[in-house]
């Protein structure tokens, strides 16, 4: 990688009077420039890139390169997966979403945590035992290759697409708010630098650049639960009654309200949420990067541990908020406090709930620190994301389909790198021009996209003898197609994106993996089982060789020698 | 593949063991993640209320504890497969790779 040098100091200096330009700008509903995170970020950036810097000279390989050799420890790993876990959204949203409701807040993170006991139990050690790079290898290893690996590739594109989009927005209008530049730039920067870390470092710079992120974002919200448990006295019931006194809802806040109104929606949206993890490719890719089915479990046992403290940290967080950021006039709008009370007056919106009670807990510094963390998050994110969807590409598209399996090594991985860099300009892209729009809808959609398309067909590839191509491909694209279409049709998108009136969404639930989930299994179990082609048969019949494999790991691949 | 096709394999009793013991052991620990989630769903679609009985006279609700309770308990199945996976499973396997060669 003798070229990585050169275009990583010009990336750098590229930044630099972004970066100073956008200290001079003025006005506009940016902040002022906030200096403290802006020299933190840097710092993040330079250590990152002289990571990927080492990463470039130990990826050569394409195993190199998709799954770092298969050399990352189960902890490192664990520590990473909770890392593209701890998304910003997951940090400010819920954070936020317990600043403004309290109890429901919990909900949501709940449901996010659940997935994982899933895939333990269900796929994390198969999918070591039986794949290379990417879940479409487990899921074509018995069924016709270019039928399953073109079904994968549309499952993992279109999952990584809407995720990234709604990475890239969020990233935006984030940055914007907490360092005071443009939205297109903040956009730019990110893609950038994403494409970098992965185009030169591939999954081992993606790794390192996660488990840093992870240990930052962990430390800083560690400090600011301990620091606000410290404010009163370690007494969990005066920092909950101090909230019920001062939150509009008072003991409402304690309980279930209406975020959660309906069972068929919630338990919909648990699905989603529960068999959406279990799907996500650039989740999933994760499991290749250690050395067999043992690491395998132990990062996802890390995994859920450090998730769960997380949470139960973001809890914390979010009633910290409530009793020293909606009680405190710097953080808030006079305007609206005047007219709606103090909790919705929050300067930047619930989301900054967070944000807002570092600088009242750890005054600037911290301030700077927590936002060079969210930002630090949001890159961590997309680059997993982006190496994803590029190994969809170039590793079951190109080599896989195209190909036919002949492709040459070194054209595999300048494929996966071409990839990378028109993923990284679409997701720009696509960045600017969704700036106005909801994308809140989203996330929800990548993850019932992954549970109804992505999911099904790796469960029943795995457990089930009687899946034939035709089934999985044909269920597949019916759970990718029901979802897709139910969102669309769904309140958040017919309503609040198209704009048509109130009450006139066709599909009446927020989320359709209870049926589209439905339709996917339905679909697979009809398609297999009436269809009698000569490939069917040797589908079925390849599965005793492949059971035995996913059970005893014998002749799966082993972590490369550095 | 080196040493014995897959078809000795499966007629290994130690395979046999591993692939009953393991297969009804991790649906049976899924089941239970899934019972206590959809369960504590299923409490807050029919009866919030209930989740919002407070604790003696603090403002605490007995709601706090459950969902701590759920956030735990997934990490703790997690742990209850690990700890089995790493003792039992991991020497039944290698004792059969080794019978395979």
């Amino acid at each position: 990688m003798h070229r990585f040098k050169p275009v990583g100091i010009a990336a750098l200096l590229a930044l630099v009077p972004m970066l100073a330009w956008a200290a001079e700008g003025e006005g506009g509903p940016k902040q002022a420039t906030n200096w403290h995170a802006i020299v933190m970020f840097v710092g993040f950036v330079f250590l990152t890139l002289g990571i990927t810097y080492w990463a470039a000279s130990r990826t050569k390989s394409a195993a190199q390169f998709y799954s770092a050799g298969g050399g990352i420890t189960g902890l490192q790993n664990g520590i990473a997966i909770s890392g593209d876990y701890m998304s910003a959204a997951s940090f400010l949203g819920i954070s936020g979403l317990v600043y403004m409701s309290g109890y429901d807040g919990l909900i949501y993170s709940v449901g996010f945590l659940v997935g994982w006991p899933v895939v333990t139990f269900l796929i994390a050690e198969p999918l070591r035992n039986l794949g290379k790079y990417t879940f479409a290898d487990v899921a074509s290893f018995r069924l016709g290759q270019t039928e399953t690996r073109i079904l994968a590739a549309c499952g993992s594109l279109v999952t990584v697409a809407f995720y990234l989009i709604a990475q890239m927005v969020g990233a935006g209008k984030l940055i914007q708010i907490l360092f005071g530049l443009d939205y297109w730039m903040a956009v730019v920067i990110v893609g950038i630098l994403m494409i970098i870390y992965v185009t030169f470092g591939g999954m081992l710079a993606t790794t390192w650049v996660q488990i840093i992120k992870a240990v930052l974002l962990l430390s800083g919200a560690s400090f600011m639960a301990l620091a606000v448990l410290w404010h009163f006295g370690f007494s969990l019931e005066a920092l909950f009654s101090t909230a019920v006194r001062v939150h509009p809802k008072h003991l409402a806040i304690m309980e279930p309200g209406t975020l959660v109104s309906n069972p068929i929606s919630a338990i919909s949206l648990g699905m989603a949420l529960i068999f959406g993890t279990a799907g996500l490719p650039h989740i999933l890719m994760r499991f290749f990067t250690v050395s067999d089915a043992k690491a395998a479990r132990k990062s996802v046992f890390v995994a859920t541990g450090l998730i769960g403290y997380f949470y139960i940290l973001t809890f914390i967080i979010g009633f910290g908020a409530i009793t020293l950021v909606a009680t405190n006039p710097a953080f808030l709008d006079p305007v609206i406090a005047a007219a709606k009370g103090p909790l919705v007056a929050i300067k930047g919106g619930s989301n900054m709930a967070a944000i807002h009670l570092a600088n009242a807990v750890g005054g600037n510094l911290f301030l700077g620190f927590i936002s060079a963390v969210a930002f630090a998050t949001i890159l961590a994110v997309v680059s997993g994301l982006a190496l994803a969807g590029a190994s969809a590409i170039s590793h079951d598209l190109y080599a896989t389909v195209i190909r036919k399996g002949q492709a040459d090594e070194q054209a595999e991985m300048r494929v996966s790198k071409i990839a990378t860099i028109c993923l990284g300009v679409l997701a720009i892209a696509l960045g600017i021009i969704f700036e106005n729009q909801n994308v809140a809808f989203m996330v929800g959609l990548a993850f019932c996209i992954a549970a109804s398309c992505n999911f099904p067909v790796l469960l029943l590839s795995i457990y089930w003898r009687g899946l034939t191509t035709r089934g999985a491909l044909i269920g597949g694209l019916l759970g990718l197609a029901s979802a897709v279409i139910m969102v669309i049709l769904s309140p958040a998108v017919w309503e609040q994106t198209i704009g048509y009136a109130k009450g006139s969404a066709p599909f009446p639930y927020e989320n359709p993996a209870l049926f589209s989930m439905t339709i996917a299994f339905v679909g697979i179990w009809l398609f297999s089982v009436i269809d009698n082609s000569r490939r069917a048969t040797v589908d079925r019949n390849g599965f005793d060789a492949q059971f035995v494999r996913c059970q005893t790991g014998i002749g799966a691949t082993t972590a490369s020698s550095h | 593949m080196a040493g014995q096709s897959y078809q000795a394999i499966q007629r290994n009793p130690k395979y046999q063991e591993l692939v009953r013991t393991r297969s009804s052991f991790g649906w049976t620990l899924t089941a239970v993640t899934l019972v206590i989630y959809f369960g504590f769903i299923l409490l807050i679609g029919y009866a919030p209320k209930f989740l919002g009985i407070p604790m003696g006279n603090s403002v605490m609700t007995i709601g706090l504890p459950i969902g701590l309770f759920v956030i735990v308990s997934a990490f703790v199945v997690v742990g209850i497969y690990v700890t089995r996976a790493n003792s039992t499973y991991d020497r039944l396997t290698r004792e059969i790779v080794e019978e395979s060669r």
